[in-house]
């Protein structure tokens, strides 16, 4: 029986971790050499634990599927990162990055772990700036800051549209630096397909060498899963093309709880679909709502173009929703107002799909070159894509599925119902509820990297009983026959569907009944629709070439198996939840004039769910308990 | 829209390689020059043919992974994108476009268009970093750092690490890639302590992986999708200049011994 058990320290907030860290017993540095500790992924929070493991003086093994570290999807954020500086003297303090994090998430995640993230989260700006990261700067020479989606102060720092790539640059320079001095084997190209599971604790990984097809078995003391977010199931999202659930997916397949798969975020801001052949949505920086008007025309289908529409036959509909935040309220709030007046037949451009992005105001007050400086980049970007000039006519923009809060159940130790396996960054469920606000995703994969795991893991070295394993463990043969024959099961199919066949239809039904809005007969319909498509997958899949080379196919289709399974697993969750809270609409549940309606009597509680071979899969529940906070209506109107 | 496409196949490194001609149908203009080769892979794939093997993830000129010599032009004919910001609008109609990987000594070809950039990597390994532990640090405000400078820094450390550079020149050298990330720590406060050392051990590695010298042709600049610029090529110069007066035991000349003399 799976038991969850939060491991949350008691006492005042403030001082948990505090007391946490000096409760936990330490790893002496000469057993610290004796020790290895796997990280699967190298994005922000990979990256950075790997980097802080091997200073510690653990033995350190890292994989990434890229071909270097360097690529890890964190690379393409752009916005910013979160911190409690309160440089800008604007009432800003840890107490409210905590408060606006909890009710941003609509109250769906622990007090404690987000009363740490906005504690931690200054030190990570400190870190950044010694590994020399170029964060923008005002004039006088000190760390400039903006305001990004969904709060009312300046705290979010930025690297002009360019911070993902730059705070992982350094987390990847840092990880440079324990390569040269042989505290980190790095292994890029390489793919874990699944988990090794001795004596019911985490102690290795099975992994394909993605350029000889070699797939072996790596063991350690612990195993560290960094491996991101899913928003992939989608088939299209503002995700990198390799993002995929796989390592999580198979974590779960082994014991691990899967927490809150529906939470999935959509970002308001992508620019809209094109045609069938399109392989991925790109966005526009969240930033860009800090001056840019959402609007649609008043009357439904109105061909006229933009500039004609006089200013009374336009709906300003976040500004009217929302008068007190206006164009900058939260994601989920803003994705849902968009997809309303588009349902309405109100969208503008191609299939109605998108809402205009205006700018003519800013470029009025301000002129056209103090656009140009805070968003050129942005522009020239929506160009490239879609051949018009946003300076000239307004944008158009649509919400993309963007990321996945839901991830695996961890404690507050970051560790997961298997001991042994730590989940770091926007793989695990942690601090962002229901809801992420914008610029704090890069925080936590960063808080969970440098400052949280490295201690956590500690206790759970120095005090599990690991006796040594190796390859030839009938555990570790097992976990690799199952790789091997599911590598063969793919190549021997012989079908003559392509694997993005099936991923882009998995992903348009979880995007019609388990996307923006849902509802139970939609979700009913889905759970029975996926079942059959999978098995279609199997009889129906072609994998050209040999699994002993360099086989792009191969590794995609092996991650569209487990999109067609995890893509159950996520209808089950949102079909349980039968309230709307955050980034998760039941159409069931939603006031009169369309607003969500969260239960707490019912859903204050962590849905983490086990695998259970050849059934649906069984839920528990870890009840939310709010002690500092009191949950109040998410109110942004 | 239709295109002929000659495209470099090879099956492994070992292998030799050749161009094969494809035809790609039914191109929209709006599709982007990766949409249009995914098309031609997933009917090869039907057909039970191994898929033209290329190199991508984000797909928005960020993680510096696509990588296609585009009619003998690294990330083809546009100046500052990557090949993934290509779209088909650029072509005319009809026309025939050959693709190739990266070309050069230290990038061995893996498949098709893919190729071994690791080299890059260890590079980075050698010193491409300011080697500070967590925690500790101290407030990001004690240092001040002029706009100018950091923006400058940032203008060197926006390198995405595709290899471009190294594909365009003749000599298959990586000095823009080392020059942008020496000179982005060079111009920080935080990189100083370690200048000297930095520099040395980069150029040595590059030198190591087999990378050729500078010509000063500036091919690498006119391809880099990020523009960086080969005024960094003189900020390192001048680093390694530095870094020979300040510990004595490396060369001091007046020219830059990664500079070829012409
Ligand atoms: C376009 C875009 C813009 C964004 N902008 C912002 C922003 O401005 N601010 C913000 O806070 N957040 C932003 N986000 C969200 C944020 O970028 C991500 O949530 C975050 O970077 C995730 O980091 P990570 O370290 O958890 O995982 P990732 O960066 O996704 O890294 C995953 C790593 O795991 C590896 N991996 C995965 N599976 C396997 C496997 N099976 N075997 C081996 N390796 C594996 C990959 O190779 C990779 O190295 C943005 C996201 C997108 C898509
Ligand atoms: S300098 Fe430019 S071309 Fe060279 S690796 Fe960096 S981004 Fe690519
Ligand atoms: S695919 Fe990332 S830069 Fe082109």
């Amino acid at each position: 029986m799976m038991k969850l058990d939060p491991k949350i320290p008691p006492g005042p907030l403030e001082t948990k971790w505090d007391r946490r860290r000096f409760s936990e017993k330490l790893v002496s540095p000469t057993n610290k050499r004796r020790i290895t500790v796997i990280v699967v992924g190298t994005g922000l929070a990979g990256a950075s634990a790997a980097s802080t493991l091997g200073q510690l003086g653990y033995q350190v093994e890292c994989f990434c599927f890229q071909d270097s570290p360097r690529r890890a999807h964190s690379i393409a954020a752009q916005g910013g990162i979160n911190a409690a500086k309160n440089y800008q003297d604007d009432g800003d303090s840890v107490g409210r990055l905590f408060y606006d994090t909890i009710k941003g998430g609509d109250f769906r995640s622990r007090e404690a772990n987000v009363y740490r993230l906005a504690q931690v989260s200054t030190q990570i700006i400190d870190q950044c700036v010694a590994l020399g990261i170029p964060f923008a700067r005002e004039y006088g020479g000190q760390l400039a800051n903006r305001s990004f989606g969904g709060v009312q102060v300046s705290r979010t720092f930025y690297c002009r549209g360019q911070t993902g790539q730059q705070l992982l640059l350094g987390a990847y320079s840092a990880l440079c630096w324990q390569i040269e001095r042989g505290q980190v084997t790095m292994r890029p190209r390489t793919e874990m397909l699944d988990l090794v599971m001795i004596d019911g604790l985490a102690r290795g990984i099975v992994a394909r060498d993605l350029v000889t097809g070699r797939v072996s078995i790596h063991t350690a003391h612990a195993v560290v899963l960094a491996t991101g977010g899913y928003s992939n199931v989608y088939y299209l999202s503002t995700n990198a093309s390799g993002s995929n659930v796989t390592a999580t997916y198979r974590a779960w397949k082994q014991g691990a709880a899967f927490a809150n798969p529906c939470f999935t975020q959509i970002h308001p801001t992508a620019i809209p679909p094109g045609d069938a052949h399109q392989a991925k949505l790109t966005l526009m920086s969240e930033s860009l709502r800090n001056d840019g008007r959402l609007w649609v025309p008043t009357m439904p289908a109105d061909h006229r173009c933009p500039g004609d529409i006089p200013a009374g036959e336009r709906d300003y509909f976040l500004e009217r929703r929302y008068p007190r935040f206006g164009n900058l309220a939260p994601r989920d709030l803003a994705s849902r107002a968009v997809k309303a007046v588009c349902d309405e037949g109100r969208g503008v451009g191609p299939g109605g799909q998108g809402v205009y992005l205006d700018f003519a105001d800013v470029i009025g007050q301000q002129g056209l070159d103090v656009v140009r400086e805070r968003y050129g980049n942005l522009f020239d970007m929506y160009q490239r894509i879609t051949g018009e000039d946003a300076y000239h006519a307004p944008m158009r923009i649509y919400p993309a599925p963007h990321y996945t809060m839901g991830g695996l159940w961890v404690d507050y130790n970051l560790m997961s119902t298997i001991p042994g396996l730590f989940v770091i960054g926007e793989a695990n469920f942690a601090d962002h509820g229901a809801n992420r606000l914008g610029a704090s995703s890069l925080m936590q994969g960063l808080a969970d990297g440098y400052f949280i795991l490295p201690y956590t893991i500690g206790h759970y070295l120095a005090t599990a009983k690991l006796t040594p394993v190796g390859e030839d463990h009938q555990e570790s043969r097992a976990a690799l026959q199952r790789v091997t024959s599911r590598v063969s099961r793919l190549l021997n199919a012989k079908g003559c569907r392509t694997a993005a066949s099936f991923h882009r239809e998995v992903g348009q039904l979880l995007w019609n009944h388990c996307g923006m809005s849902r509802n139970q007969e939609g979700l009913k319909s889905a759970l029975t629709s996926i079942p059959a498509l999978r098995e279609e997958f199997w009889r129906d899949i072609m994998v050209p070439g040999s699994g002993e080379a360099f086989n792009q196919e191969l590794e995609y289709a092996g991650r569209v198996a487990d999109y067609l399974e995890f893509a159950e697993l996520l209808c089950h969750d949102a079909l349980h939840r039968e309230e709307s809270c955050g980034a998760h609409f039941r159409e069931e549940y939603q006031t009169d004039d369309g607003e969500p309606q969260r239960d707490d009597s019912r859903f204050a509680h962590v849905a983490a769910w086990e695998y259970r071979e050849g059934t649906s899969p069984v839920l528990h529940k870890e009840s939310l308990a709010f002690e500092f906070v009191q949950p109040t209506t998410r109110s942004y109107q | 829209m239709k295109f002929t496409l000659n495209i470099w196949r090879q099956k492994g490194s070992d292998e030799r390689g050749r161009f094969v001609t494809y035809e790609a149908h039914d191109v929209s203009s709006g599709m982007s020059f990766l949409e249009m080769l995914d098309g031609v892979n997933q009917r090869l794939i039907v057909k039970g043919e191994e898929p033209v093997a290329f190199e991508q993830d984000c797909r928005e000129g960020i993680c510096g992974s696509c990588s296609l010599v585009i009619n003998g032009i690294p990330h083809g004919p546009d100046r500052g994108i990557t090949t993934c910001q290509l779209y088909m609008r650029r072509f005319p109609d009809g026309a025939v476009i050959t693709i190739e990987p990266w070309r050069a000594r230290a990038f061995p070809i893996i498949k098709d268009l893919v190729v071994d950039r690791r080299a890059l990597d260890r590079i980075m390994q050698a010193g491409g970093y300011v080697s500070v532990p967590t925690g500790g640090a101290v407030d990001g405000n004690v240092l001040l750092i002029s706009k100018d400078q950091a923006e400058t820094a940032m203008d060197a450390a926006s390198c995405i690490g595709c290899g471009a550079c190294v594909a365009a020149c003749k000599n298959a050298s990586a000095m823009l890639f080392v020059a942008a990330k020496v000179s982005h720590l060079a111009l920080l406060p935080q990189g100083k302590p370690e200048r000297t050392s930095r520099v040395k051990a980069m150029l040595e590695a590059m030198d190591r992986e087999g990378f050729g010298s500078c010509g000063n042709q500036n091919e690498c600049e006119a391809v880099c999708p990020k523009r960086i610029s080969v005024c960094f090529i003189a900020t390192l110069n001048r680093e390694y200049l530095r870094a020979g007066v300040v510990e004595p035991g490396l060369p001091a000349e007046p020219e830059s011994p990664h500079a070829e003399s012409v």
